[in-house]
């Protein structure tokens, strides 16, 4: 295992970047994305079995797939700062002519991206394809996927949910980011949606429920249990109780930075929270 | 002019199923999956050979399309199907995001197409699948004729990288194409060279414009067809020759004028060679309960609503 504080590390300059690029272009949802810092830091940097570079058919190694595209600047940051593009290119999110687009997508040939997301509902569906597609290819690694918890809205969800589990996809692990928000309100307001995890379990899914979700310990070890209980006939989930805009005081608890940039005198108050490790790009 | 044969009617859907059967044999990578509807597309003998290459969704469309496009992570070549309207409007979005901005070669199979679906009603006769799926970026669309063109078309698009939408119908139809053609994406097949008008025709309907082409012939009608299945990308060679020769067009398809092969060949025309064109094509409309008979003959879609469009063009030369 990395030493933890090396991750936090990561973690802490994934969430200067995540601040810097949306403050950049004045645009993009800086909220989820530092809610899932700790989850896809740990994911990628201590849980998923990786090859060096990327191959689009990512045949011998771990998949993952963000579902709700909308955070692409914590998906971006960690897939450079784990080396499938310069770190500098981080600079470009946004901005025209970039791989950089405001939601993740091949169309550009960004290495790490396998498919376009950001209409919200459709990357439970891509996962179960690419895990069916590797037990076809006696290929035993896992297919990881990453879903808002307002996301579940979206029906297409539930097709899949119950595709999975009636398909006994032992080799997916579905994390819902259950951070209570969207982009009009609490969940629970906007379209309360009652207990997800025994609508989980009431569909055939095996759930890990992750109370802690930006402790990094806590995120690991949820992670390392809803691996151990794959290939055993049932789907995993994890549900994992963040907090929305995490890391900065101002941006936690609350929708109001879904989806809303810092103004200069606000980043500069978010990135003293988050002090420089690895070096801005 | 030229003959051709009908060698026994068939359903252009089961030419897909007898290809899927084919394919199952011969290429390791190709995987079917189906929502519920698997005697209508004709591939329990696929099923039968290669259980574990099918995949039975349900009936839910959205998830099938997600899939599909997962799928081809891993390399395998899914070919989806279901009925037009459930393989396109209803799952649009899906279709867009994760398969055609993502550039998955996924291959949507679509069976039912048209008002020749019949009894069943408008509900599930799509007329503006031609539209929706042309208007993706780098998605090819085809539409063939009859049964053994269907099987070639179903061949053809296993061996092409990307994503395809392949259109076929319910009701048995002649069946006159050759039994082992060479299928070519994206290219026009000559059916009747004339002079005085030029046809074009698409799925079920090019049948129809080779007896409404025979018809002409005994009025001392000259009239080329041209047998369009590609609708994207469309073989524009093919057409500018041939009006630059006879000097007006009819286009006909089982499908709404708007979206369709017509307005397809109409925008060639106005940019590159401006010519007279009726369309027989659906107006702006629904369908309706019938038998595909006598839906074709209310709705202007066959060989007798091809004659008088033939008629109406010539005289705007």
């Amino acid at each position: 295992m990395a030493k933890l504080e090396e991750l936090q590390d990561i973690v802490v300059q994934t969430r200067r970047d995540i601040l810097r690029m949306v403050h950049n272009v004045n645009s993009g949802h800086p909220g989820g994305s530092l809610g899932c810092t700790e989850f896809l830091v740990a994911l990628y940097n201590e849980v998923m079995e990786l090859k060096e570079g990327f191959n689009m058919d990512g045949e011998g190694e771990d998949l993952f797939f963000l579902s709700n595209g909308h955070i692409s600047p914590v998906f971006y940051s960690v897939l450079a700062r784990k080396g499938y593009f310069p770190v500098e290119e981080l600079g470009t999110f946004r901005l025209i002519n970039s791989r950089l687009q405001g939601h993740p997508t091949t169309h550009e040939g960004l290495p790490g991206v396998r498919v376009a997301s950001g209409s919200l509902g459709q990357g439970m569906s891509v996962g179960i394809g690419a895990a069916l597609a590797k037990k076809l290819n006696g290929d035993d690694h896992l297919v990881y996927t990453l879903h808002g918890d307002g996301e579940l809205q979206e029906g297409q969800n539930w097709e899949a949910i119950m595709y999975a589990a009636g398909n006994k996809v032992d080799n997916l692990i579905s994390t819902i980011d259950r951070n209570g928000q969207q982009i009009d309100g609490p969940t629970s307001k906007v379209l309360p949606m009652g207990d997800l995890t025994q609508k989980f379990e009431a569909f055939g899914w095996d759930v890990v429920e992750v109370a802690e979700g930006n402790d990094l310990e806590a995120v690991i070890a949820g992670l390392k249990e809803a691996k151990s209980r794959t290939g055993k006939g049932k789907p995993v989930c994890i549900m994992l109780d963040t907090v929305m805009g995490h890391g900065v005081d101002f941006m936690m608890h609350t929708h109001a930075w879904h989806g809303k940039a810092p103004n200069d005198e606000q980043l500069a108050t978010a990135l003293s929270q988050n002090p420089e490790t690895l070096g801005d790009y | 002019m030229k003959k051709y044969i009908d060698q026994g009617k068939n359903d252009t859907r089961s030419g897909y199923g007898a290809a899927m059967t084919e394919l199952g044999r011969s290429n390791p990578n190709v995987v079917a999956l189906c929502a519920d509807l698997v005697a209508s597309l004709k591939i329990q003998p696929f099923i039968d050979e290669n259980p574990d290459r099918f995949f039975q969704i349900g009936i839910a469309e959205a998830n099938m399309m997600g899939i599909a496009a997962g799928l081809t992570i891993g390399g395998k070549i899914p070919f989806a199907s279901t009925f037009a309207n459930f393989a396109t409007g209803r799952v649009y979005d899906q279709i867009r995001q994760s398969i055609a901005y993502s550039g998955k070669n996924v291959k949507i199979c679509a069976s039912h197409a048209g008002i020749t679906l019949g009894e069943d009603g408008a509900t599930h006769q799509i007329l503006e699948d031609i539209g929706l799926m042309k208007m993706l970026p780098g998605m090819v669309v085809i539409n063939p004729c009859d049964y053994n063109q269907t099987k070639a078309a179903t061949l053809a698009i296993a061996d092409y990288v990307g994503p395809v939408y392949l259109r076929f119908g319910r009701p048995k139809v002649a069946n006159f194409t050759p039994v082992d053609q060479k299928f070519e994406i994206g290219k026009a097949l000559m059916l009747n060279e004339g002079s005085d008008v030029t046809i074009v025709a698409t799925g079920h309907l090019v049948w129809e414009a080779l007896k409404a082409a025979e018809t002409l012939e005994q009025q001392g009608v000259s009239a080329e067809v041209i047998n369009i299945h590609t609708i994207k990308p469309l073989d524009e060679e093919a057409v500018l020759k041939s009006v630059k020769k006879t000097g007006c067009i009819v286009t006909c398809e089982e499908h709404n004028y708007l979206g369709g092969l017509g307005e397809s060949i109409s925008g060639l025309l106005a940019s590159q060679h401006p010519t007279p064109q009726e369309f027989v094509a659906t107006k702006d409309t629904f369908g309706e309960s019938g038998t595909p008979e006598q839906l074709m003959e209310k709705y202007g879609l066959n060989n007798k609503a091809i004659e008088n469009a033939v008629l109406r063009v010539m005289k705007r030369k």
